[in-house]
């Protein structure tokens, strides 16, 4: 059994009056890969961006109940966001490289956080791309801008940037959307070799790739949580009629 | 929402429900041949066996394309990986219908051993077996799937009985060996058949609730 990584109470969200999340509980596990899937607009990304506060960028909204990173609830007035947002790493749809060089990019972060001594982050770097298996492809030109990449090449720049800083969670909201069906395999096949390392979420309205690449599945509708259990349940026998329907695409 | 894959399904559904009617026939004619000591119900059995195992090849390479082509889950995925599993226990159950039929026609060539009164009885029940189990899967009926299931154990009784009966006809009078060890066989494929109806009723079972009662397993686990 590994352990609860992040544990979500009670949690309700709101945009103004409008209810985004209701009453949400769940647990996700360390270095596993939890993925919530959903039709568009039942809240999967609010939740998502719940884990590591980004909703706290928008105006207007409301929070009630928990959110426990390692047992301590991250909406407590003294939690560190910065510290937070270092351990909570995050990976968007579309892939989002500074207009920087590929080395200034992974370096950005590190420098940002002060995650390491100068010194070591041209290893740290190295180890980044390495682990994203970028680096035999852009070692000759990293001084290079990183908008040259290809669409693939640059989310795995992003996975790379996102881990350069040691975090403990990524967070992936659909890192595979803007990606041909080759790319995204590659993708995924990278995302079970994080596992190794990372505890991960992922957010896909692609059940193939939730039943490919996912140990825990959590199906949401309407801002609930409809179902949630092991993924290899969730798509052979779901519980809620539910979520049968979204599955066999009875849904609608 | 309708689904173009519904059509499919049901098209699956329509052809396996065929197969199915196939075997019970198949069943129920071998026993009638037995029964009368018909030799022409005998071979319309045998011949008709083809029709079966062709059939089997259809449903089978329908149920591969979908799970390629469609990539189903849920009670879809289900389904499919249940007819093929009951695609094979129906032609199973027309292979034994056969072996009854061809017992049949070697106990044709001598006179009765003695008149059948179990065999027409497990043979009842058999047939009751395939006939409900298909009544189960064709209305997602998971309580008269299990209790199909429940009748499995009469019908090992029966063929115990019937083997402890002809083997004293055999102690008592070696001639009747052979006739005797006809009908032990004959009682042996029906026994099978019924093996086969209880593995059809495990898989509706499955099909319907999402978990399976093969082997007991759910006193197994409840032990613990």
């Amino acid at each position: 059994m590994n352990l609860d990584k992040i544990v979500v109470k009670n949690l309700n969200f709101y945009y103004g009056d409008f209810q985004a999340l209701k009453d949400i509980n769940l647990t996700i596990s360390e270095k596993e890969i939890t993925a919530i899937i959903g039709p568009s607009g039942c809240g999967k990304s609010t939740l998502l961006r719940c884990f590591n506060r980004m909703n706290d960028l928008l105006g207007n909204t409301k929070l009630t109940g928990e959110v426990l990173f390692e047992g301590r609830n991250i909406y407590e007035n003294k939690f560190d966001l910065l510290d937070l947002r270092k351990r909570v790493g995050m990976v968007f749809q579309r892939p989002n490289p500074f207009p920087l060089s590929i080395y200034e990019n992974i370096a950005f972060g590190i420098k940002v956080h002060r995650a390491a001594e100068r010194k070591d982050i041209p290893g740290i770097v190295q180890k980044s791309l390495e682990a994203v298996h970028l680096w035999d492809e852009v070692k000759d030109r990293l001084k290079k801008s990183a908008l040259k990449l290809s669409l693939e090449q640059k989310q795995r720049l992003c996975i790379a940037r996102a881990i350069a800083v040691k975090p403990e969670v990524l967070l992936m909201d659909e890192p595979c959307s803007a990606l041909d069906a080759i790319a995204t395999l590659k993708i995924e096949e990278l995302m079970q070799e994080l596992k190794k390392n990372y505890t991960m979420v992922i957010v896909t309205h692609n059940m193939q790739q939730a039943a490919r690449i996912s140990d825990k599945t959590g199906f949401m509708l309407l801002g609930e949580l409809v179902e949630f259990g092991f993924t290899r349940d969730i798509f052979t026998r779901p519980k809620d009629k539910r979520t049968e329907d979204y599955l066999t695409g009875r849904f609608g | 929402m309708e689904r173009h894959f519904d059509e499919e399904l049901n098209q699956l559904k329509k052809e396996l429900l065929r197969m199915a009617s196939l075997a019970e026939e198949a069943v129920a004619k071998a026993i009638k041949a037995l029964e009368k000591r018909d030799e022409s119900i005998c071979r319309q059995v045998l011949a008709e066996e083809e029709r079966i195992n062709m059939l089997e090849i259809d449903i089978e390479e329908m149920c591969l394309r979908l799970l390629a082509l469609r990539q189903p889950m849920a009670v879809d995925l289900r389904f499919i990986t249940s007819a093929m599993k009951i695609n094979n226990d129906l032609e199973r159950i027309g292979d034994l219908a056969v072996n009854i039929a061809e017992r049949t026609l070697d106990l044709l060539t001598e006179p009765l051993l003695k008149p059948l009164i179990d065999i027409p009885r497990m043979a009842m029940i058999v047939q009751g077996m395939v006939r409900d189990v298909l009544e189960a899967f064709i209305k997602g009926d998971s309580k008269l799937a299990r209790e199909v299931c429940r009748r499995d154990d009469e019908v090992d009784n029966l063929n115990d009985q019937i083997f402890r009966e002809l083997l004293t006809y055999m102690i008592s009078d070696p001639k009747t060996i052979k006739r005797a060890l006809d009908l032990i066989l004959v009682a042996r494929n029906l026994e099978r058949v019924a093996d086969h109806a209880t593995n059809i009723g495990e898989d509706v079972f499955y099909l319907v609730e999402g978990r399976t009662i093969k082997h007991h397993i759910e006193e197994k686990q409840s032990d613990k």
